[in-house]
């Protein structure tokens, strides 16, 4: 649009004018792209930035026990953390249990101490119990003697902890580690150690599969792409069928053809390749069958969008230059191909480590991938802080990866197909 | 001579290889979803070969059983609805970020399509911890707007595709004959961006249609779709009434891919100014 | 533009839908371990149920622990009625304030309830039991013992196990010498948890997990394990239903209570707990027995079952031999350590 549209009512433009006024058409069809975007923004905003940022947050929080007993939560904050507190703390301790059984948070309260010290519910259940009868002179020496435990100064350095917010803990539990009583960082002991594992596994048969993927994928794709329209068109429909079958029907056909009595083993038998049935489900190599099944659409499809335009010109010159077809295919046509390939190894391995329903189906308890054990946290352990913290990894080493592979590729430039 | 022969051998010991390689891999694609296409019609109720017998019995289990039933309905339903939010908001949202003049492009594009990025599991969590106090859980309105979130990246990205390489001069022809802006939209545009929007739209109800991990997380026993009558089907009340609808999921998706293909057929017609 | 409107007529469509309330009608929401147990108590209590009353029954399945009831109680929108419980879930829920009182003078003659099967917040629907079963047709010789399932020598092949340390850790025990009576004494010391899963540990890499009841006679069906432990009610239903080879081992069966109750918030109380004095009525109670191998917690209903169904049930005299009872007590104080360190030997 030309900027003389807006021509001063005397005289002609001047060149000042004519920026200025060309500036503000700009920023007018700024605002005006941002506006027809904002709706989508604001919803995204608010239902699905803002549950994850909640859920992130939840990893630094520590909300049951100062929400349900506040009063001993200041007495805890004002407390010094050595040994064990005095007669105040055990009858602040003491109201708050009672409260807490009344506005029917005791057993959340039970619950998030449990995750510091598996015998903590049991503790406060009885305490909880004793406490709603009697009314004794000094609370010190009844609790104690009702039980010991509450003579121990780490039952009230775990209280005390659970108490504070922002906590470190559930960060730090999520890589097996911990704060210790004389006030280090350390490890857990190995017998009690799963995230870290479960965390290198979980790359690790992400990796795996994109590497399977592109193994398997590339020479797909070139087929697919240096074929006739036609021909391309009718393979390429072995590709998208699957592509567009729900994930769970692909992961449930497994699941009945990798039985041991199943189809792929009375194959094998039949064959005579094998004379037991082999394991191919509920161990790492059905979870790698079946994720390489799901995942390979995706890989092949990416690499192709790219050979579709790699010109064939390229790889004849350099055979006429002399190249044995090998090398030119090294040296000039792989190197056209990786953005494709880039691009295809990112998307399997970011969709792959996310991954929940083919590992749980398919595969054993020693495969567990990470999506599966914040799903425990979830729905079975109720421990908000820990799935939180699982995901806060799991996250920011997905964002931290698509930003690198963003650098080198160029994902937003991603067209589907 | 030789060097020439050992070329041509080369080759065609490549070609042949991929052929072969193709082949297998094609097998394996399509096999497993072949194979299970004969045990829904096994009339034992175990998801075993050999097969005890031809039965339609678990296609008529799934077509007469009301959970089956009202899953469907289910699936379609929410589908529907979090199908027209997704492609309203996201044909909008492109229609701005198609425009050169997008401020904050590499800000705004990863939030855009963080959903399909973001592990679906903590998606999930996220979901339930910022609805259950909302009292969205085990409601129709959760689950649609998760769906619609999941769906709006495959929009954008289809109607921002289309409208990238939209030609500009159609619409200064337009306005150069006397159509305002909002004219130029509704009669230029948008029947061009049309069979994009529509494979976007696709692409969003099968999303939906696919969706389990949310649906799991906050649907109630009323929110059943498919894909979790499913998900039971295997781990608590195993029958392969699952299998039958899995033979008819597969054969949906084939239809599915047909109605995509037509429609980038025509998407690609009107990119090239045939209307 | 067609297209548009049609959608958005679909999507008002199901906005209505889902606004229109479903029934006049009650219906109680129930939650229940599934599968058979599900369909039998559908056929034995709920359908003379509705037919009495007109109540319907809308089914969900778990598979046991109370963290769904524990976040439905959190967030105040509990929409179960009725739960289906283990004993030491019982336990734990009715201390923790997750479950509602039960006037259990409502049910008029609880004289002849077995000792231990009423408590202040729920009520005994049956007894049932975890043993082990195999497949007749695929092994020559029967394993009789606990001991065989440890023994791959004897019978290799891959094992079946709920995926949960509760009997897992009471088998381990016995099989490795402790007598069926001490097992409890043993399992509360440290020593004794270790001592378990060292003999655990002896299996552990031909251990196949399964965490709902259904999955558990589907193992074995499929061939996918040799021996499966099982709820013994699952196991009769596949053998009599399905006509499969299923045997089942009732040596050192470990049986429990299972358990009605009512969740606090729970939006059709009064109904619910009609609904349970209705199933404890001795004919009723019996009734179960007819559709799967549990038997009635009470001895007035157990006269009533058929003597020939009676030896299928565990309290048959022929399977009690070394039967356990499991110690609710036990695993209501000590799950969640026990818990834990199994779930970390899980993935070690």
């Amino acid at each position: 649009m030309p900027a003389s549209i807006h021509a001063p009512a005397s005289g002609s433009p001047t060149r000042a004018d004519g920026r200025a006024s060309f500036q503000r058409a700009r920023r007018r069809a700024s605002v005006q792209a941002l506006l027809l975007a904002l709706p989508l923004i604001v919803f995204l905003l608010s239902t699905f930035i803002a549950p994850i940022a909640l859920l992130l947050a939840r990893s630094v929080e520590n909300r049951e026990v100062p929400g349900s007993m506040p009063a001993l939560t200041r007495a805890l904050d004002a407390w010094d953390g050595r040994g064990v507190p005095d007669e105040h703390v055990f009858a602040l301790l003491a109201a708050g249990l009672k409260d807490a059984q009344q506005s029917g948070q005791l057993g959340t309260v039970a619950r998030r101490l449990n995750f510091a010290q598996p015998e903590f519910r049991s503790l406060l259940m009885r305490t909880a119990r004793s406490v709603r009868d009697e009314t004794p002179p000094a609370w010190k020496p009844a609790l104690i003697e009702m039980d010991e435990r509450w003579n121990s100064p780490e039952i009230w350095r775990l209280l005390k902890r659970a108490a504070t917010s922002p906590t470190p803990d559930y960060l730090l539990a999520a890589v097996d580690a911990q704060v210790t009583p004389q006030g280090n960082l350390a490890f857990v002991p190995d017998n009690s150690s799963v995230y870290r594992q479960a965390f290198l596994r979980t790359i690790s048969i992400s990796a795996s599969v994109t590497l399977l993927c592109l193994v398997l994928g590339y020479p797909v794709a070139w087929l697919l792409a240096n074929l006739p329209a036609q021909s391309s068109n009718r393979l390429m429909l072995f590709v998208i069928v699957p592509f567009w079958t729900s994930l769970l029907v692909r992961t449930t056909a497994w699941y009945v053809l990798l039985q041991p009595g199943g189809v792929i083993n009375g194959l094998l038998a039949g064959l005579g390749l094998a004379t037991h049935p082999v394991p191919l489900i509920f161990n790492r190599t059905g979870v790698l069958i079946g994720m390489t099944h799901v995942l390979l659409p995706y890989m092949i499809l990416a690499i192709y969008s790219v050979m579709k335009g790699v010109s064939p010109v390229y790889v004849r010159a350099a055979q006429s230059l002399g190249a044995h077809p090998f090398t030119a295919f090294v040296r000039v046509y792989i190197p056209q191909t990786l953005p494709g390939v880039g691009a295809g190894c990112f998307l399997v391995f970011v969709l792959a480590l996310g991954y929940y329903i083919t590992p749980a189906l398919l595969g054993g308890a020693g495969d567990e991938m990470i999506s599966q054990l914040i799903a425990l946290q979830t729905n079975t352990q109720l421990n908000w802080g820990l799935a939180g913290a699982l995901s806060a990894y799991l996250v920011i080493f997905t964002a931290i990866f698509y930003f690198l592979f963003n650098r080198i590729v160029g994902i937003d430039r991603l067209r589907f197909g | 001579m030789t060097e020439q022969r050992n070329k041509v051998l080369t080759e065609r010991i490549a070609s042949r290889w991929v052929r072969v390689h193709t082949a297998i891999v094609l097998f394996f694609l399509v096999a497993p979803i072949l194979a299970i296409i004969p045990l829904s019609f096994n009339s034992g109720s175990y998801f075993s070969y050999p097969l005890q017998g031809f039965s339609l019995r678990w296609y008529e289990q799934a077509l007469t059983s009301s959970d089956w039933q009202r899953s469907l309905l289910n699936s379609i339903g929410i589908g529907a609805a979090s199908t027209l939010i997704a492609t309203c908001l996201g044909t909008l949202a492109a229609l701005g970020l198609s425009r050169s003049q997008f401020p904050l492009r590499s800000v705004i594009m990863p939030i855009i399509i963080s959903p399909m990025i973001v592990p679906i599991v903590v998606v999930a969590a996220g979901f339930y911890l910022i609805f259950a106090p909302l009292g969205l859980v085990n409601s129709y309105p959760g689950v649609i707007f998760a769906h619609a979130a999941l769906g709006t990246p495959f929009v954008v990205i289809t109607v921002t595709a289309s409208l990238l390489s939209f030609d500009q001069s159609l619409l200064r022809a337009a306005s150069g004959l006397g159509a305002k802006p909002w004219t130029a939209f509704r009669r230029v545009t948008l029947p061009l961006i049309t069979p994009a929007v529509a494979t976007g739209s696709v692409f969003a109800f099968a999303t939906s249609f696919d969706e389990v991990i949310v649906i799991l997380f906050i649907g109630g026993p009323d929110q059943r779709t498919v894909p979790r009558q499913m998900w039971s089907g295997i781990r608590d009340s195993i029958d392969p009434s699952i299998l039958a609808v899995a033979t008819m999921l597969i054969v949906f998706a084939v239809v599915l891919f047909a109605s995509i293909n037509w429609l980038r057929g025509r998407a690609a017609a009107a990119s090239r100014g045939v209307v | 533009m067609r297209t548009h409107i049609k959608a958005q007529c679909a999507a008002l469509a199901v906005f209505a839908f889902a606004t229109i309330p479903t029934h006049a009608a009650e219906t109680l929401s129930v939650v229940t371990f599934g599968g058979a147990y599900e369909a039998a108590a559908k056929k034995a209590w709920f359908e003379p149920f509705t037919q009495a009353t007109g109540v319907n029954f809308s089914t969900e399945s778990y598979d046991g622990g109370l963290a769904k009831l524990s976040a439905m109680e959190q967030a105040k929108n509990t929409t179960w009625d009725l739960i289906d419980l283990e004993t030491n879930d019982a336990i734990t829920a009715c201390d923790e304030g997750l479950l509602q009182k039960f006037d259990k003078k409502s049910i008029g003659k609880t004289s002849d309830f077995i000792p231990g099967s009423i408590s202040d917040c729920a009520v005994a629907s049956m007894v049932w039991s975890t043993v082990y079963a195999y497949d007749a047709s695929k092994l020559k010789t029967a394993p009789s013992t606990v001991n065989d399932f440890f023994d791959l020598q004897k019978y290799p092949g891959k094992r079946g196990l709920r995926k949960s340390p509760k009997v897992s850790m009471e088998w381990a025990l016995i099989a490795d010498g402790v007598d069926p009576k001490d097992v409890y004494k043993v399992l509360g010391t440290p020593a004794g948890v270790d001592r378990a899963f060292k003999k655990l540990d002896t299996i552990k890499k031909n251990i196949v997990w399964w965490e709902s009841g259904a999955q558990a006679p589907q193992l074995l069906a499929d061939g996918a394990v040799v021996m499966v432990q099982a709820y013994n009610g699952r196991i009769d239903d596949a053998a009599k239903k399905d006509n499969k080879p299923f045997k089942a081992v009732w040596d050192a069966q470990v049986y429990d209570f299972e358990w009605w109750a009512i969740p606090t918030g729970a939006k059709h109380a009064d109904t619910a707990a009609k609904f349970i004095v209705s199933q404890a009525q001795p004919k009723a109670s019996a009734d179960l027995s007819k559709y799967i191998a549990y038997a009635p917690p009470r001895k007035d209903a157990v006269a009533l079952v058929d003597k020939q169904r009676l030896a299928d049930m565990p309290t048959a005299p022929d399977n009690f031999k070394r039967a356990v009872q499991i110690n609710a007590n036990f695993w209501a104080d000590n799950a969640d350590q026990i818990n834990k360190r199994f779930q970390v030997w899980l993935t070690q």
